[in-house]
């Protein structure tokens, strides 16, 4: 597996290199990215914005929107957001059906390592938490051959950014209608943020043999004009959603 | 139909997880396979009637895959390829391909499945239908897996995970 390191890389150049590798690399990824740049939100790929986001705090203060290729739910991402990725062949994982939940079962079961005995974690309905406080979001995205599982952790968050996201109407059964606040929790307040990538590392070295890799690599071997889905939506787009509560 | 579907929901239920491999199943296959399919090991199924050719997701497919929540589908007028994507479906926070099982023109697209995606849950070969195909390759109906062949399928795969 090869794995590649950044520190406060663009979400969207980190979405866009996930998205080619799972699309066009036959090979097997660990991507972490210790903290993106600017706070951005986060859409999956069915996402619409006037039922998850308050379009007009967002545009009012031009706050970047991407829809991004995976499923799932709404983040905004900032410094304090560490993203840990693995994009895998089919049989990279020995009994591994290549279905959303073992997925993420497997996914939770290295993560067991990484916090072993630290704040009672486990996987509930998706995502990860300490007793019953999300901490890290899960997406997947699954082809023919390979699937991708990233997660982003809340190492630490800006309680203002959490105005710019609706509760929404898709929730998970123990949230029971918390708000942002009561819901989640920071990873900081169990783990800093060197531990935290490098047991999530050594989890990984646990089944993988891992090898780093340059991102400049990548771009130098490039043989094909990929074009990925994930983009940033423009502000008429935001506008129209608004308009018509989509 | 009925009382397989229930047999499904409870083996589900029942699935007893290996304690070192905790994202083993050990359940056996009960999902519903139709007679008169034929079927892709990437588990969808093709309805070959005169002229078209109508494709979808198996029972197998949408019950691993889980509450389907969104539907991507192309539109009508463009192709399909054999083995290759031509839309997706999100369901417990993954998008999942689906692959077409033979290659030809889309001439109808189930425009309803936007507005009510869990149809591919409840009702996987009739109203959950995804797309119907104009063949360009009938022969490739042929290299597809008939009703056994995809049951025994399911079950090896199911048992070898």
């Amino acid at each position: 597996m090869n794995l590649m390191r950044f520190k406060g890389l663009p979400i969207l150049k980190q979405l866009h290199i996930e998205e080619q590798l799972l699309r066009t690399s036959s090979e097997n990824w660990c991507i972490i990215n210790d903290g993106t740049n600017d706070p951005t939100i986060v859409m999956g790929v069915s996402g619409k914005p006037a039922e998850l986001l308050e379009i007009e705090s967002v545009l009012r203060d031009q706050v970047p929107v991407i829809r991004r290729f995976t499923g799932g739910g709404t983040v905004i991402v900032d410094p304090g957001t560490i993203f840990v990725t693995f994009i895998c062949n089919k049989e990279a994982v020995p009994d591994l059906q290549p279905y959303p939940r073992p997925i993420m079962s497997w996914s939770s079961s290295l993560y067991s390592k990484v916090f072993q005995g630290i704040g009672d974690f486990h996987l509930r309905e998706n995502d990860y938490v300490f007793g019953n406080h999300k901490f890290g979001g899960n997406a997947q995205s699954i082809t023919k051959t390979k699937w991708i599982h990233h997660t982003s952790f809340l190492w630490d968050f800006d309680v203002r950014n959490m105005a710019y996201l609706k509760l929404p109407k898709r929730a998970p059964a123990y949230r029971s209608a918390r708000g942002h606040l009561d819901f989640i929790c920071r990873l900081k307040d169990y783990m800093s943020r060197s531990t935290f990538i490098d047991k999530t590392v050594e989890a990984a070295r646990t089944q993988f043999l891992l090898r780093s890799f340059e991102l400049g690599t990548i771009e130098n071997c490039s043989e094909t004009e990929f074009r990925p889905s994930t983009r940033f939506l423009t502000n008429e787009e935001l506008e129209a959603a608004a308009v018509a509560g989509q | 139909m009925a009382l397989r579907m229930w047999a499904s929901s409870t083996a589900n239920a029942l699935k007893i997880s290996c304690a070192s491999k905790p994202y083993l199943s050990l359940s056996r296959c009960f999902s519903t396979v139709l007679d008169g399919l034929k079927y892709a090991e990437s588990h969808e199924w093709v309805k070959h009637e005169g002229s078209v050719a109508t494709i979808g997701i198996t029972d197998h497919a949408q019950d691993h895959l889980g509450e389907v929540v969104f539907v991507e589908l192309p539109e009508p007028g463009g192709s399909v390829s054999k083995g290759k994507g031509f839309g997706a479906v999100e369901s417990v926070k993954a998008t999942s391909d689906i692959n077409s099982p033979i290659s030809g023109e889309i001439v109808e697209v189930n425009s309803k499945l936007s507005e009510a995606p869990g149809m591919i849950n409840s009702s996987p070969y009739e109203e959950g239908w995804m797309i119907k195909v104009k063949p360009s390759s009938p022969s490739e109906l042929e290299s597809l897996m008939g009703s056994k062949e995809y049951t025994k399928f399911c079950e090896e795969e199911d048992a070898s995970h």
